[in-house]
């Protein structure tokens, strides 16, 4: 039995176009974790592999209580997810990971596009993902790599994004959220407007912005383009010049001192805005509730340019098959029948099948995720503890409202390599 | 962090062919050039396969090309180029690479002479201060004590002590010192330097007190017979003969600077890029091979200094 799986492992490897050397390392690595599975009398289990955002225990418990699926969280950065794909792919089943990601992913044939036909909910996820717009009809930004323009792929094994719908789709969405700058209401005692605030020299030595190049890069695009310096055709794709451009002005403000540090993790993020080190930076949704729940003033701070968006979704390992492949298929499905769905929802991100998370919440939380309206009850978080009180208004209001204002979505460009490489001098400048 | 095995390694052949000389006479039927290789054996495959063999491999990666997801084994001295790109157009002015690399020296020497002169001393005052062994062997483990807990703990910890709301300053503003922050004690190179100092001093003390407590005391009291001052002992009798730990506590202080990066990047506020986070950034962004060429680049420098510190005392022949 394990004779068979490993053979099969081998030689399916073997296809793998992917690089020699290292395909050769991972291929040593992935047999060994790789095969003591796939037999029906085994439980089930799934091996999820992704950033943490989509994890959470509550999540995994109650998918194991409906449909007995063990879920075994693999936790890693978003870079380390993306490294593990293209050097691991048998050391994980499930995928969950960002559209932006996909222009690496898919070339490297690692991952297996899903049937979006086995997929119950599909007609019903949100047309963000699907069209580009809002349920209410707002046209969505799409400057960056926008989901809607990876979602498709042209065949089950093609390597290129379809433009027109097509049966396989390379991530089912989960998750997403619009961010935007985060700031200290009580150290700042003005109203903030716009992401040039972030260079604003107000904010000398107070200011801070995240070191993952690929985002970094498009929260300096959106302060350039506030402060009136240029205007991108699409920030997610530069030009060389253009990239030359964004990191001259960044490195100018660097080197006059505006940044305090810069931050690599949520936790990173969380302390630097609650020990008051900073005062203005790039910031994610649940962080600026993590420095709230704190006793800490933050504001999670709508801007008049827009948000910068990101996405999230489920795809599988290529190695994934057979009986499996069926778990995976159940399991997406359990995670957008509503449950997972109105869990995300009461963090601050967003769901992708609206009509299940709805009706896994209350009225009253929906009333206040969702439609912006100030909280008739206490409003909680996942885990029970209080997270706003009753008559807080959500920042940035509806769901429409923030969706509808997406600017960009989180993008690996073209010039990704000299993008990155400009990033590393702006770090070290 | 990892690279303290690597600092073992080159050490490794010296200890296995020094054992040569004393191997045991008893054993006569086994020629002793077997006995010695069985002796040096083991060290040998664990150095070949946890060092050489992998260094290979990254000195060839390092010759590859790569796109956006993958490497392509075909040479290709991109890695390099790629890492010094633009470098000469901008003579006179130092591009941010080798002005990065020079930084990295600078923490290293800064780090180097300061762990030195700390670790002498402690060195010193637990070797010939301490006159009872119990003593000097109960102090010399209270050094460790920091190691109980680990390194990003240990940095971390600054960070609410030297931070603008931090300790030192709420101190200095209530005794009115100051009336503002200071800002740069913390997220500055004043704070990598203190934190790799606080974190690698421990390395310097041990091998220096090894050193020290192997001197000969009567040579010490020949010394102050002949009538030679305490400086002067100091200078032509105990420096000299602690040498060897002098070196070996460099070597350990300097390639571990050389390839941190996770101090110099929290400490720093991922403002200060040193060598190692060029890797890190590299093998982030799946350009493996730059990475290795950086990697291979550092290894160089490194191995070079330590060349030079080794030609500075025979470590061979002291131990």
């Amino acid at each position: 039995m394990t004779e068979t799986t490993r053979k099969t492992g081998v030689s399916r490897r073997t296809l793998l176009k992917s690089t020699a050397g290292l395909a050769g390392l991972a291929a040593g690595s992935g047999a060994i974790t790789g095969f003591p599975y796939v037999m029906s009398a085994e439980p089930k289990v799934l091996r999820y592999l992704g950033t943490a955002v989509n994890e959470g225990d509550d999540i995994s418990k109650q998918c194991l209580k409906d449909t007995g699926i063990k879920i075994e969280y693999i936790t890693a950065t978003t870079d380390d997810v993306t490294k593990r794909v293209m050097t691991q792919p048998n050391s994980f089943d499930v995928l969950d990971t960002e559209y932006f990601s996909l222009k690496k992913l898919v070339p490297s044939g690692n991952i297996l596009a899903l049937d979006s036909k086995k997929i119950k909910e599909f007609d019903n996820i949100t047309p963000v993902f699907t069209k580009g717009e809002t349920p209410g009809g707002k046209k969505i930004g799409g400057q960056g790599t926008a989901p809607w323009k990876v979602l498709y792929l042209e065949g089950k094994d093609s390597k290129t994004f379809s433009k027109t719908a097509t049966e396989f789709v390379t991530l089912i969405p989960t998750v997403y959220n619009a961010d935007t700058l985060g700031i200290r209401p009580d150290l700042i005692n003005r109203p903030i407007g716009s992401w040039a605030e972030l260079l604003n020299p107000e904010f000398k030595g107070k200011a801070s912005i995240l070191n993952i190049p690929s985002i970094g890069i498009m929260d300096a695009a959106m302060v350039v383009e506030a402060t009136g310096k240029y205007k991108y055709a699409d920030k997610g794709n530069m030009t060389k010049e253009e990239i030359d451009l964004t990191m001259k002005v960044m490195t100018e403000a660097k080197k006059a001192g505006q940044f305090r540090a810069f931050w690599k993790d949520f936790n990173e993020s969380v302390n630097l805005m609650a020990s008051g080190e900073t005062v203005i930076q790039s910031m994610w949704s649940p962080a600026v509730t993590k420095v709230r729940s704190m006793g800490i003033a933050c504001t999670f701070q709508p801007l008049k340019e827009g948000y910068r968006s990101w996405a999230s979704g489920f795809c599988v390992s290529k190695g994934v098959s057979g009986a499996k492949l069926d778990w995976a298929y159940e399991f997406v499905n359990w995670f957008l029948s509503g449950y997972a769905g109105a869990y995300l929802n009461r963090q601050g991100y967003y769901s992708a099948v609206l009509s299940t998370a709805k009706a896994n919440m209350q009225p009253y939380e929906w009333a206040y995720w969702m439609d912006g309206k100030p909280a008739e009850k206490d409003i909680k978080a996942p885990d029970g503890s209080l997270l706003e009180k009753a008559g807080a208004v959500r920042d940035g209001g509806s769901y429409e409202d923030r969706m509808g204002a997406v600017a960009c979505w989180n993008a690996v460009m073209d010039e990704n390599d000299y993008m990155v490489r400009k990033w590393n001098e702006f770090i070290a400048a | 962090m990892d690279t303290s095995e690597d600092v073992l390694q080159p050490l490794s052949p010296d200890l296995v062919r020094g054992s040569e000389t004393a191997r045991p006479a008893k054993a006569a039927r086994l020629s002793p050039s077997f006995i010695s290789w069985l002796q040096a054996g083991p060290m040998m495959l664990v150095f070949l396969a946890f060092f050489l063999i992998p260094l290979v491999f990254v000195v060839i990666v390092s010759f590859w090309d790569y796109n956006e997801y993958q490497l392509l084994p075909a040479f290709s001295g991109r890695g390099y180029t790629d890492t010094f790109e633009g470098c000469l157009a901008q003579l006179p002015d130092l591009c941010t690479i080798v002005r990065t690399y020079l930084k990295t020296l600078k923490f290293c020497f800064l780090v180097w002479a300061i762990t030195l002169f700390i670790g002498f001393w402690v060195a010193y005052f637990l070797a010939f201060h301490i006159k009872s062994k119990t003593w000097q062997m109960g102090l010399s483990l209270l050094c460790t004590i920091p190691f109980w807990t680990s390194n990003v703990i240990r940095m971390i910890a600054w960070i609410p002590l030297l931070g603008r709301n931090g300790l030192v300053n709420s101190g200095l503003m209530k005794t009115g010192l100051i009336y503002q922050p200071v800002e740069w004690l913390l997220f500055s190179e004043f704070s990598v330097v203190l934190a790799l100092v606080h974190l690698f001093t421990f390395f310097m003390v041990v091998p220096i007190f090894n050193s020290m407590v192997r001197i000969d005391k009567s040579l010490i009291e020949a010394a102050y017979d002949a009538g030679a001052t305490g400086l002067q002992t100091l200078v032509n009798v105990i420096i000299p003969l602690a040498k060897p730990g002098i070196v070996i506590g460099s070597i350990f202080v300097i390639t571990i600077v050389m390839g941190d990066f996770i101090t110099i990047g929290v400490m720093g506020g991922q403002q200060i890029a040193a060598a190692g986070k060029i890797i890190e950034t590299r093998v982030n962004a799946l350009q493996f091979p730059a990475a290795a060429a950086n990697a291979v680049i550092l290894l160089v420098i490194t191995f070079l200094i330590i060349t030079m510190m080794s030609r500075i005392v025979d470590i061979k022949k002291e131990l």
